[in-house]
């Protein structure tokens, strides 16, 4: 079946919303105008205003709400229109969320999931840009997970909605018009493991959302020149499958991670932290990064795409860990 | 402000449940200020003395399958509900047999049994949380309101706006109960809020909300029946403002320069205890041998508790990261 990643993420919703009668969706605009990327389209006229609800400006409140539905036994699907939006939820997700199971002693867990947007690409400038996912990935207590394909798209959610404990789902933006097949009797998939998009053995290209399609086009590029690259999708920043991280390194000997989020502090450091504890020995060369360049994310279009990581940047730290010219700094 | 005359007493046993209930919390947390200096209960500690008529009033309203939820300043709230004070005791020692292992202390009293929620330390973080219990609650179709305390200071918080809008739009059975206690740490609600009648806050959004007198039991009690009674028959969220006071410092690292020894000696001539206390004696449902039968019963179940908590144990370190995420199959 033709689908794209936005149909693949609604079906998705909408299976859940069949499956389970806990379940709801709410957001600012998921009801009425269909959703800011009509991911929710259709589905008010299908489900009506109680289980697809629209909510007002309040991010904080409708977070928490979704939250504290959780902790009442539903199973709250909360969307936040995009990562940027979400920083004035975050005393819920990090001090309520994130922490109520364990400060209560095991007593209470919220089985909450929240989408969100993620990341730049669509010069709309800084405040609407971030990519924050790593970010997110620090605090002990979430479960973050980056479909990067339509299976994902499609299976994620329901696994999550399923874990007892809170989960956000990152949908990059330039993700949501990816067209693709998905077969008919897609369902959901785990969420646990990171997966290999494309087997290689010189170099492994390592990265999660958007940056697996990037890699996967430079890992075909790199394929022009006779080298060989490994992608591999990391699908869940926490918690990180450090075993997948470490054995795609042991068939390669090189990495490039690849991570739109800044550099400094990021998860690309966790990641290349994590080989260096895990895989020192089975390098060839230093671990290599292409990030978001330390800037906000500027408006236009020669700026943000210098400031974001393109196929052509992948593509010259993959070549330079090759030919020994390593190092990126 | 004045309040309408304070309700007639009810029956004897009702009554006597009333003085007991505020009494326990009393000296609980007389000996919690005990336990402190002697650095057996740690950390953050708030005090709720001077304030017991507000959870003491309002709480037994409730039924078993309402839900709570609450601020860093809840013992009073959790004894009320019905969580045992030795499980709290032992929480506040940072025992395992905590009411929830050790793991919150003071400040995060959580009970599954009596759906206690917590024990919320952010100032109005609870308030979103109650809209969703309540929003679940709708959802589901079952009978439950939940009661949602926090303090003057919340009222001031972006939190708290929202939680308003939300509920009232929703028209869910949530019962905000604000314990306005004229200050928030030590900034006066004068000097914090543009308009310092806080009910009017709540009517702004379209919720019945009053003042009521908050050191006086029965006004509580009857406040929130009134007001419970119309949530629970589908009359949307209602906010009581509870006029009350703080007779100990903020924390116990207060050193209280805020506020004048003569407004608190003001204050406690209305303290809730004496006061429900004396109506009683007049209406000849207690005497002296009736008060020193209910401080006795009171100091017992304070005494079980310490030692409940004094020979509880230590989390093995072993657990530390138990509980980040639920425990599905392998439980160490
Ligand atoms: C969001 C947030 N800001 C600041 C604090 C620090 N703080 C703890 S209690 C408190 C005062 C709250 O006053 P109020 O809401 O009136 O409750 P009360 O302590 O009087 O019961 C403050 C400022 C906090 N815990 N949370
Ligand atoms: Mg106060």
């Amino acid at each position: 079946m033709k689908t794209t990643y936005r149909e693949a993420v609604r079906e998705a919703i909408r299976e859940a919303m069949d499956r389970d009668d806990r379940v709801f969706l709410m957001d600012e605009d998921v009801g009425h105008y269909g959703g800011c990327y009509a991911v929710s389209k259709g589905l008010l006229e299908e489900f009506g205003p109680e289980r697809i609800r629209d909510t007002p400006l309040s991010e904080s409140g409708f977070v928490g709400a979704g939250i504290g539905a959780a902790l009442g036994g539903m199973r709250p699907i909360v969307e936040v229109m995009t990562v940027n939006f979400s920083l004035l939820a975050l005393d819920q997700i990090v001090n309520n969320a994130a922490t109520l199971l364990h400060m209560s002693g095991g007593a209470f867990n919220v089985p909450v999931v929240i989408r969100m947007a993620t990341g730049g690409g669509r010069q709309v400038a800084a405040q609407h840009s971030r990519s924050l996912d790593g970010w997110y990935a620090h605090i002990p207590g979430l479960r973050i997970l980056t479909p990067a394909t339509l299976e994902d798209a499609r299976g994620m959610l329901w696994t999550a909605l399923e874990d007892p404990d809170p989960v956000i789902l990152f949908e990059h933006v330039l993700l949501y018009n990816m067209e693709g097949e998905l077969a008919d009797d897609a369902g959901p998939v785990p969420i646990d493991r990171a997966a290999v998009r494309r087997e290689g053995s010189d170099v492994s290209l390592i990265t999660f959302g958007i940056g697996v399609v990037k890699a996967l086009q430079a890992a075909e590029g790199l394929a022009e020149e006779g080298i060989s690259a490994e992608v591999l999708d990391l699908r869940t920043l926490r918690p990180l499958d450090d075993d997948a991280i470490v054995e795609t390194v042991r068939r390669t000997h090189r990495a490039v991670v690849v991570d739109e989020g800044w550099r400094s502090g990021g998860i690309s450091a966790e990641i290349s932290a994590r080989i260096t504890e895990g895989a020192f020995y089975e390098l060839d060369a230093p671990v290599a990064r292409v990030c978001g360049v330390e800037v906000p994310t500027p408006y236009p279009e020669h700026l943000e795409r210098a400031a974001l990581p393109q196929v052509e940047d992948i593509l010259e730290a993959a070549r330079a860990l090759i030919s020994g010219k390593d190092g990126t700094l | 402000m004045t309040f309408p005359p304070s309700p007639s007493l009810p029956d004897e046993s009702d009554a006597r449940a009333l003085l007991r209930s505020m009494l326990l919390i009393r000296r609980f947390e007389e000996k919690c200020a005990e336990l402190y200096t002697q650095e057996k209960i740690r950390g953050f500690l708030h005090l709720y003395i001077g304030e017991e008529a507000v959870a003491a009033g309002s709480l037994p309203v409730l039924q078993p399958q309402d839900s709570v939820v609450a601020t860093y300043r809840e013992h009073g709230q959790a004894l009320v509900r019905g969580v045992p004070a030795t499980t709290i005791m032992a929480e506040m020692y940072g025992k395992q047999e905590g009411c929830a292992r050790g793991r919150g202390g003071s400040m995060h009293i959580f009970d599954a049994e009596t759906r206690f929620f917590g024990g919320n330390a952010i100032v109005a973080g609870g308030l979103p949380l109650a809209v969703g219990l309540a929003l679940a609650a709708r959802m589901q179709g079952e009978d439950r309101v939940t009661a949602c305390y926090f303090g003057d200071g919340a009222v001031a918080e972006g939190e708290f706006h929202e939680a308003m809008n939300l509920a009232a739009l929703w028209d869910l059975p949530v019962l905000f109960c604000c314990e306005n206690n004229l200050y928030a740490m030590g900034t006066a609600v004068t000097i914090a809020h543009a308009e310092t009648d806080l009910a009017l806050r709540a009517t702004s959004y379209g919720i019945p909300a009053w003042a009521v007198d908050g050191m006086d039991v029965l006004a509580v009690a009857a406040a929130t029946r009134r007001a419970v009674q119309s949530v629970r028959a589908g009359g949307g969220p209602h906010f009581l403002e509870f006029r009350t006071y703080r007779f100990r410092p903020h924390s116990m690292f207060d050193p209280e320069l805020y506020r004048s020894k003569e407004e608190v000696a003001e204050w406690k001539k209305r303290d809730p205890i004496p006061l429900l206390a004396a109506r009683m004696r007049e209406a000849g449902m207690l005497d002296d041998e009736g008060m020193e039968a209910l401080e006795s019963e009171v100091a017992d179940e304070v005494d079980e508790a310490v030692t409940f908590a004094e020979e509880g144990s230590w989390e093995p370190v072993e657990e530390l990261t138990r509980f980040v995420y639920s425990e599905t199959e392998e439980v160490s």
